[in-house]
């Protein structure tokens, strides 16, 4: 029987390696998967190259990982936020690696890791800084420039719910980098707020088929929603 | 000086909004940036039907709901809670960029430090030292937008322009501004420099070419 559903958050991220390149999704707090990354915290796993939008907000999620001094790298495209205080105070003290890619970017490269892709001219941050030292070229008369896929060992991402298969449906603006990211790690974690039987999900509406789903956890409904 | 400078009325910010508002066409996908022209969405005619792309996944994205409707899982590329509209709908991030960057938006309203005679745009860094830069999004809808509209004050605080004959600050795209409002002025970015469309109440042309230290055309 085919079945990607663990019993806990720790459990399914007990084989996270020092050194481990991490994809954590969410869009700020959307999509954040709160109960993993604090399930990461608890395993232990250090020096760690996270690929995320953001650099954390507040002082929970990938925040919380940044600042029990985890993460040596930080791959994103928007670190600076009016609540990102614990990255900012690691990155002026010279404690975390700051590579700033363009949001398109930083996606597509994801994307192709996933998609089996080796490289992609785009035509995102030509000209600019953020493409210094990179090859570029021009294509019927437009700037591009030569983008690497980002391959994670491990990718943590939130749905709302998934099956036994690993198919998944998000909710609203959750699904954000959940699904690309899901594709591009050699294993994909995903915390759900509830598992559902196989048949259950409308075909039409899985966002995220199960092959790109390596484990599940369901973590139940937050708070706000469980008591509507 | 070659004249008297005559006395003006600066637009505020929401007369600017009000002005870009009235610009974009019934039926048009836009993407209002970050910053100074969230302002535009409050100026949106009821008549119009214009919808709104936020980068983290909506198309038909709907004002900031009442408090007690805020879904953490409904939010805009600003983090702030809104709405979806009847007939809006949610998608990954990687069909989000493919419609930036892929030339499917109508316009994108950007704030900016500055912009260039040749249409180039910086508005993500200063490029100050010990400053954390941040991007997001801006690349892909400087490059992706079919018209980038820039938003910003036509001055600094100590009175350098914003408009300049070329960027001094990090780019964030070349040559893809179409059209700058200002609190001075509305300007076509043209192959031969900014063209004025139009003038805030007492300003006059030369008056707005010493301030902004470049040839400016009337439209």
């Amino acid at each position: 029987m085919l079945s990607k559903i663990k019993a806990s958050a720790l459990e399914a991220l007990s084989d996270v390696t020092d050194g481990a390149t991490v994809m954590v999704g969410g869009f700020g707090n959307a999509g954040m998967p709160m109960e993993l990354v604090d399930a990461l915290i608890e395993q232990g796993a250090r020096d760690l190259t996270v690929v995320s939008n953001n650099a954390g907000n507040g002082t929970t999620g990938l925040a919380a990982l940044l600042a029990a001094g985890r993460v040596r790298k930080v791959i994103c495209s928007f670190p600076r936020q009016t609540d990102s205080f614990v990255f900012d105070e690691l990155y002026r003290a010279g404690k975390v690696e700051l590579e700033l890619v363009p949001q398109g970017n930083l996606v597509e490269r994801i994307r192709a890791a996933g998609a089996g892709i080796g490289g992609f001219f785009t035509p995102t941050g030509y000209g600019t800084p953020l493409a210094e030292g990179k090859e570029s070229r021009v294509i019927d008369g437009r700037g591009y420039v030569l983008e690497y896929p980002i391959h994670a060992d491990v990718a943590l991402i939130k749905g709302r719910l998934a099956d036994r298969w690993g198919n998944m449906v998000f909710r609203k603006t959750a699904r954000n980098f959940g699904p690309i990211m899901a594709s591009a790690a050699k294993v994909s974690v995903a915390q759900v707020e509830e598992v559902v039987e196989l048949g259950a999900l409308d075909p039409e509406s899985i966002a995220l088929p199960g092959i790109f789903v390596s484990r599940v956890v369901a973590v139940g409904k937050p708070a706000a929603r469980s008591a509507a | 000086m070659t004249h008297t400078p005559p006395k003006y009325v600066a637009w505020t910010r929401d007369q600017m909004a009000a002005r870009i508002a009235n610009d974009i066409e019934d039926g048009a996908v836009v993407n209002i940036g970050i910053g100074m022209p969230e302002l535009v969405a409050n100026h949106l005619s009821p008549n119009k039907e214009i919808l709104l792309h936020s980068e983290n996944g909506i198309l038909g994205m709907g004002p900031k709901p009442a408090a007690d409707a805020v879904d953490p899982d409904l939010i805009n590329a600003g983090k702030q809670p809104v709405t979806l509209l009847d007939g809006g709908a949610f998608f990954d991030h990687s069909l989000s960029f493919a419609m930036m960057r892929g030339g499917h938006l109508d316009i994108a309203i950007l704030g900016a430090f500055q912009v260039a005679e040749n249409g180039d745009i910086a508005n993500w860094s200063t490029g100050k030292p010990g400053a954390i830069p941040a991007v997001g999004g801006a690349m892909d809808l400087a490059v992706g937008a079919r018209q980038v509209f820039v938003m910003m004050e036509h001055l600094t605080k100590d009175g350098q322009s914003k408009l300049v004959h070329r960027c001094s600050y990090p780019l964030t795209g070349l040559g893809c501004v179409t059209r700058v409002y200002t609190d001075l002025a509305v300007l076509d970015v043209t192959g031969d420099g900014f063209a004025v469309r139009e003038l805030c109440e007492g300003l006059d042309l030369a008056t707005l070419q010493d301030l902004s230290g470049l040839t400016l055309k009337a439209a």
